[in-house]
């Protein structure tokens, strides 16, 4: 049963981690907007805009869903 | 119109030359507004980040210092098509926002402790059942007492603090049976480790902070959501002055940046925002929000003006205010630090419950351990099984059985659009057994409207209407708003305090006050039909004619005043207006109890002679004059269009025209006492099969957390059923 020794003290340390990535969430603002971020991952700002559409041109703009 | 606008109190100053402000944006919905807002703002160069939390409705803004005047955000927004208020943050809200987290991380180090605590004890017990080595056993014990005791030295102080204040105070609180149950518990378990015993009540401790920690925060997160929700609409109001500087100059500013001592312009038309005397010019000023009176007075050079009256008729200079005596806002200050003070002996009702509770309680283990004792155990034995009857009956369904309650009701009531301060309200308002309604703004709407209209011809309502827009005063507004907002007639003149005129068909229009007119003969019978109504008379030529300008009724006044009066509630309107304009409202609306031209201090005195009767009354008020009866009443109620003072101290407010949210928040409020009081049934039954095994000595700490948690569960299932019931059609 000498492996109790150090399974507790390390399944302690895991869970601490846990507490401690909590308290990091509320110090940076994690838990400030529960709906904006769910949304925010589904934009494509990531991707370049298309280029058969460059910014100004006038004509019917359709966004292909 | 160009008016130079200053913005500079909301910026705030971050380090690295970095400036920002926080908006409260109108129209956020979806994530497309979202997008739209920080794609749109990304796309100027001068601005460094914009963040949109979609929750809040909030957006904060941040650009290099300099580089950027604050306006310029907010025109970039409406440009987007989004109206954006500044935000001013306060130090109340800071405050409170740091309480809600340190409950938080209270929380988070509980809910860790609890686990792991949990994780060995379930061990020890399994262990105990079959071949545990008493080494091991001594192992885990240890190990429990090193994560329980920081635990609850960290993850306890709320309830340690709040029981030390009651008790230096010379009451008793739920926290300080709870403080007690936690400590001997906590002592004794670490007594029992170091004798080498088999059982250890740390889970249980622990456990028990860690539900009642769910209650705390819950109730906190429910007044958070009621601040957030009521900080945004005090920044949507907007509310403006305009500041003369010394060399001549206006400057539109928010109220928050204006100082004691500078001086105000107020147009005719506007809303005196600050209270001050006035320096120079003459007007009539529309006291109707804050005294209830709704003819308008008149104003010379050294009167006294409050925020929340209309200027009607000429430009105003107002010297803010510094303290001088004797003004009617230190006259309601003082009778409101009277009326909190009376408001403050009312004892909640977990309160109550701890008073009944704790001696009982105490009583019950100090009887199990002489009763023991007497029966021949030793008396440490004795000791512990009086400690266990202690942990057992923690009033853990206590702690959760009201708050969790709360918080149903209050986000049921949060969908109808009422917010209520604080969860005591709902307690008090479900005892209420008198409503008093203020008249002004209350019963009837904040604006005036065109009472008249069906005896009025079209066509004359459109020629009067199209005068009529070109006007900002108040009483012209709704007659615009009749004749369907058209657009304004061109070459419009202003008179100052008789009216407007314009030339139409080559012959002069004129709209304004009766004799500016000569429309004395039609305005008899108008007056004689309308006796409360502001006349506004018309002529075109020979053609004349006028109309009636009142406040009107809200349109579910009626209905109201019934379904209070068939929930059993004594229905009385105390107003500051007169009594002629108050009787044929009170008969409107079939209320036989009304008192007229009322004093702010003779509401009070009428709220003392109701409550000497024995009567719990609920107060309905929205103007200055009713900020102390608010504070006063067993509870009261606001609506959201209420002078800032009426807002702070009333218990609830809430949106929108209709007064239906008074009864419908009544009926919740009566459901959620009925669930707090099943549940405080179901504690005290619970403790009824729990403390005779616990007396007995047969509660080990497996009974104790299995006790505890069932019936914590329990107490917050029944909970959820305030929710469900307030929604069902009435």
């Amino acid at each position: 049963m000498n492996i109790l020794v150090i399974l507790f003290p390390l399944a302690l340390g895991l869970g601490l981690v846990g507490l401690l990535a909590f308290f990091w969430c509320m110090r940076t603002g994690q838990f400030a907007d529960l709906e904006g971020p769910g949304w925010r991952a589904l934009q494509d700002d990531d991707l370049p805009r298309s280029p058969g559409r460059p910014a100004g041109t006038h004509g019917p703009q359709i966004d292909v869903p | 119109m160009s008016v130079k606008q200053d913005l500079s109190v909301f910026v705030r100053h971050r380090d690295g030359n970095v400036a920002g402000m926080e908006l409260a944006v109108d129209g956020i919905r979806c994530a497309g507004c979202m997008q739209a807002i920080e794609s749109g703002l990304a796309r100027e160069a001068d601005i460094l980040s914009a963040r949109v939390n979609l929750a809040l409705k909030r957006v904060t803004v941040e650009w290099r210092e300099g580089a950027l005047r604050p306006e310029t955000v907010i025109e970039r927004l409406s440009g987007l098509g989004f109206k954006a208020y500044p935000f001013l943050p306060s130090a109340e809200r800071d405050g409170a926002s740091r309480e809600e987290k340190r409950l938080l991380r209270c929380l988070g180090v509980a809910g860790f402790a609890a686990m792991n605590i949990m994780l060995l004890s379930v061990s020890v017990w399994s262990g105990n059942s079959s071949d545990i080595s008493p080494v091991t056993r001594d192992f885990f014990h240890w190990l429990s007492a090193l994560l329980a005791l920081p635990t609850a030295a960290y993850a306890g102080r709320p309830f340690f603090e709040s029981a030390l204040r009651a008790l230096r105070a010379g009451a008793v609180n739920m926290d300080v049976p709870i403080t007690l149950g936690v400590v001997l518990a906590l002592g004794m378990s670490v007594v029992e480790t170091w004798n080498h015993a088999e059982h250890a009540y740390f889970d249980g401790a622990v456990m028990l902070l860690f539900f009642l920690l769910i209650g705390r925060y819950l109730d906190e997160l429910m007044r958070r959501r009621t601040r957030d929700l009521a900080g945004n609409l005090a920044a949507l109001k907007a509310e403006t002055a305009t500041r003369l500087s010394a060399s001549g100059e206006t400057v539109v500013v928010p109220i928050a940046a204006i100082a004691r001592g500078d001086l105000v312009l107020v147009r005719p038309g506007e809303r005196v925002s600050v209270d001050g005397m006035v320096e120079s010019g003459a007007s009539d000023i529309d006291q109707s929000l804050v005294t209830g009176e709704t003819a308008p007075i008149s104003i010379a050079p050294g009167a006294s003006v409050y925020a929340g009256t209309i200027n009607l008729s000429g430009a105003l200079t107002v010297r803010v205010a510094a303290a001088g005596g004797g003004t009617l806002l230190d006259e309601i200050d003082r009778l409101m630090a009277q009326a909190v003070e009376s408001r403050s002996r009312y004892v909640r009702l977990s309160d109550r419950a701890a008073r009944l509770y704790a001696p009982l309680v105490h009583a019950t283990a100090l009887a199990t351990l002489l009763g023991w004792i007497a029966f021949g155990l030793a008396w440490q034995q004795a000791l512990i099984i009086a400690i266990t009857v202690l942990i057992i009956t923690c009033p853990c369904a206590l702690g959760l059985a009201i708050p969790a309650v709360q918080v149903v009701a209050a986000s049921a009531l949060f969908r109808q659009k009422v917010m209520l301060k604080e969860g005591g309200a709902l307690e008090r308002l479900a005892e209420a057994d008198t409503v008093v309604f203020d008249k002004t703004g209350t019963l009837t709407l904040p604006d005036p409207a065109l009472v008249n209209a069906g005896s009025v011809a079209p066509e004359v309502l459109r020629k009067a209407g199209s005068l009529a827009a070109a006007s900002r005063h108040p009483l012209a507004r709704p007659i615009a708003l009749a004749a369907g907002n058209l657009r304004p007639i061109e070459g419009v003149r202003e008179h100052q305090g008789l009216g407007l005129s314009a030339l139409c068909d080559g012959v002069e229009m004129r709209l304004g006050s009766v004799g500016f007119c000569d429309a004395e003969v039609a305005a008899a019978p108008v007056a004689a039909a309308f006796p409360t109504a502001s006349l506004i008379a018309w002529r075109h030529g020979e053609a004349s004619a006028v109309f009636a300008v009142d406040q009107e009724l809200r349109p579910d006044a009626e209905a109201c005043v019934q379904a209070l009066v068939r929930l059993g509630l004594r229905v009385l309107i105390l107003s500051g207006d007169r009594a002629s304009a108050v009787a044929p409202v009170a008969a409107q609306l079939g209320i036989s109890d009304y008192k007229a031209g009322l004093r702010p201090d003779e509401k009070l005195l009428e709220l003392d002679r109701l409550a000497a009767q024995g009567c719990k009354v609920l107060m309905v008020g929205d103007g200055l004059n009713d900020a102390p009866a608010l504070a006063k009443a067993h509870v009261s109620i606001s609506p959201i269009s209420a002078t800032h003072l009426a807002q702070a101290s009333a218990d609830i407010v809430f949106l929108g025209d209709s007064l239906a949210p008074v009864a419908s928040s009544l009926r919740t409020a009566r459901q959620a006492r009925k669930l707090m009081l099943e549940n405080l049934w179901f504690a005290v039954l619970y403790n009824a099969i729990a403390v005779p095994v616990a007396i007995a000595g047969l509660a080990t700490p497996l009974v104790a957390a299995a006790a505890m948690s069932g019936s914590s569960l329990i107490v917050t299932l029944n909970a959820l059923r305030a929710a469900r019931r307030s929604g069902a059609p009435r």
